[in-house]
């Protein structure tokens, strides 16, 4: 019987199998940040072990770090919280000690983890790749197996490049149609996650198939894979095709001449064999969705743009009245408003979900000519310095500034309560970030996760908009 | 990691569902770098803000069992939230569903994490709530949950069990097999990335 792609990049990376133990997976990139690494660095003085493999290991700084310097950066102090500095500092001199690459703030290609590494042509079909961050299982979308990892699993990789790992089931997403004009992947995942519950894909290797990724831009995938984990996956991927392989091509480090070729000619093999099975399957139209929001404290508490706050009462299930109420209370939304009648403090344009290039056109052309509205906040951080150089070039920062948001250094920034980009308690967000979680951007803070187009059109409007309500 | 053969201890009923780390323990407390010391971070946002939260409650003082709702753990990787949980002192938090990556630390790094059906679970928390006092035991070895007249099988990885009971590194597993991860490195393929 035929492989699915997940188990053709399982396959393909098992150093050992042995009855009754899991497989020994061997990982061919290792991204590490501040955040989940001292420990794991600590473990290995502690026991005396070297890192194993420096040259299969990068690392930069993104979640800690402020994006409101102005280069160029004189050591830290443009760190102004002592226990970030230390963190960053810690991470600096671990990488030092260990021999390991590290891209850190200020550097040109300094960025967020899972932007740097596809921008660099380090994320390639095939690889096995993780990172201490849920969100690693964006670099699926070049047909990799990538997934976020714990800290006592990065101290294992630092110190073997290998995982003991149990084979997760297979499911297949197959997604088919076209989007409708003002449809992006983000209002996809997020109306999948909405009708699945946050824990659909939970155990499960994924596969995004069909006409809507095979029409998507890698960007897009990498958007609609990077929330797999908002939806209970354990990875998520979309095989390598000429999107994949255009996209590549010429990279930093990505092969070329003859290694090309060959790189390319395996890398058509990393499709679902016809007779291949999964263990779940999910299939969806694409053609009925319009933009996506999400009302509530997890990812799957979402609705169409033009819907209402819903009624916790309609909710069949008790534990998701329970959660309803919840999060309405938290919130502090009523049942019943259109979603449209929110008003918003700030808008937050970022992250690793929509912080990349094609993000930041697709919010410059909506913004262009606009106003931010009075008394809205808007922040735009690009996922990385290359990213923040391309805008630049092609002059979407003028346009942003010049329609009164704030153009800023890379970094993770409003995407979660970790730098000084934070909402004060009982601000209100329209954010492109992947998580709406009690506190996520702040303590007391309320998040909207919205598209780029969305939180382009929110801005201008001061509440939850479309483009088309412009 | 200690070896974990079979725990008493009364239990505390947390009853709501999507617990995502963010919740467990938030991202200020990430900045640290050190691997102890996280109790004071664990639900701070819920102890804080609700004086009826059931880690606020002197009934449930000193528990060592969580019972939680369904998908406990969902969300980011961090680790600091078993880190917090075992600080705080809890040995096993029993839910029926846990986030993937939250399951896995716990397992590694000593947390038991146990999975009872909604009903056990539901039973559990009402029994609790009526008798904090009451004794539940966890027994690994058995793979049983217990207390008073009832008893419930549960079902885990039998490696991660038999890691668990052991008390065994990872990193020294894997180490042994060195020889085998060297012959892996000779034959990738020559095209793959290397950032040094």
């Amino acid at each position: 019987m035929g492989k699915t792609l997940a188990e053709k990049l399982w396959d393909s990376h098992v150093v050992r199998s042995a009855a009754g133990e899991p497989d020994l997976l061997f990982i061919d990139m290792h991204l590490v940040h501040e955040v989940t690494s001292p420990q794991a660095f600590e473990g290995l003085r502690l026991a005396g072990r070297p890192v194993h493999r420096p040259d299969l290991t990068l690392a930069t700084e993104d979640h800690n770090t402020p994006t409101d310097y102005t280069l160029p950066l004189i050591g830290t102090t443009s760190i102004k919280d002592e226990v970030s500095r230390t963190q960053i500092e810690a991470l600096r001199s671990n990488c030092a000690e260990f021999g390991v690459t590290i891209y850190p703030m200020g550097d040109a290609e300094q960025g967020i983890v899972h932007v740097i590494g596809p921008q660099l042509g380090i994320t390639q079909p095939g690889m096995t790749i993780v990172c201490g961050d849920s969100h690693t299982s964006t670099h699926g979308a070049f047909g990799a197996l990538a997934f976020g990892i714990g800290t006592s699993q990065v101290e294992h990789v630092l110190a073997t490049q290998t995982l003991p790992l149990d084979r997760p089931k297979t499911m297949a997403v197959t997604v088919n149609g076209e989007l409708n004009e003002g449809v992006t992947p983000k209002d996809v995942i997020l109306a999948v996650i909405a009708k699945t519950g946050t824990g659909g894909g939970q155990g499960y290797m994924v596969e995004y198939r069909g006409s809507t990724f095979e029409n998507m831009t890698m960007e897009g995938r990498m958007t609609y894979c990077n929330m797999s984990i908002e939806w209970g996956a354990r990875a998520g991927m979309v095989a390598p095709d000429q999107t994949t392989f255009d996209y590549l091509q010429g990279r930093k480090h990505a092969p070329t001449g003859s290694d090309w070729d060959a790189a390319v000619e395996y890398w058509k093999s990393l499709r679902t064999d016809p007779d291949a099975t999964f263990d779940a399957e999910v299939i969806l139209d694409a053609t009925t969705l319009t933009p996506y929001v999400t009302w509530g404290t997890n990812p799957g508490q979402g609705a169409p743009l033009g819907d209402r706050v819903p009624d916790p009462a309609q909710f069949k299930d008790a534990a998701d009245r329970v959660a309803a109420e919840k999060a309405l209370a938290y919130m502090n939304l009523q049942a019943g408003t259109p979603l449209r009648e929110i008003s918003v403090d700030t808008v937050f344009v970022g992250s690793c979900t929509n912080g990349r290039i094609e993000d930041l056109r697709s919010a410059a052309e909506v913004i262009e000519g606009h106003r931010v509205a009075p008394g809205v906040r808007m922040l735009v951080v690009p996922g990385s310095m290359q990213v923040r150089e391309q805008a630049e070039a092609e002059g979407l920062d003028a346009i942003f500034r010049a329609a009164g948001a704030e153009w800023r250094q890379a970094g993770c920034s409003m995407c979660l309560g970790m730098n000084p980009d934070q909402l004060a308690p009982g601000e209100r967000s329209a954010s492109t970030s992947n998580r709406n979680f009690e506190g996520r951007q702040g303590r007391g803070g309320r998040t909207h996760l919205v598209s780029p187009l969305v939180a382009a059109a929110t801005a201008v409007t001061g509440h939850l908009s479309s483009p088309a309500d412009l | 990691m200690q070896k974990f053969t079979r725990h008493t201890g009364r239990a505390v009923p947390l009853r709501r569902s999507n617990v995502d780390t963010d919740q467990i323990i938030p991202a200020v407390y990430l900045k640290r770098v050190t691997r102890s010391g996280y109790e004071d971070g664990l639900f701070r946002a819920w102890r804080e803000n609700e004086p009826d939260f059931v880690l606020n409650q002197d009934r449930y003082a000193g528990a060592t069992i969580l019972v939680a709702g369904p998908d406990f753990g969902t969300g980011s990787s961090r680790e600091h939230a078993v880190w917090a949980l075992m600080d705080y002192g809890f040995k096993v938090v029993i839910s029926p569903r846990f986030g993937d990556i939250f399951r896995g630390n716990s397992l590694k790094t000593g947390l038991l994490t146990v999975l009872l059906p909604d009903s056990a679970v539901s039973l559990l928390s009402d029994t609790v709530e009526e008798d904090p006092s009451i004794d539940v035991t966890i027994d690994l070895v058995e793979q049983t949950v217990s207390w008073a007249d009832q008893n419930y099988g549960f079902e885990i990885e039998e490696y991660s069990r038999w890691r668990m009971i052991e008390g065994l590194d990872d990193i020294d597993v894997s180490l042994r097999h060195v020889a085998d991860i060297a012959s892996y490195e000779n034959s990738r393929r020559p095209w793959l990335p290397a950032v040094s």
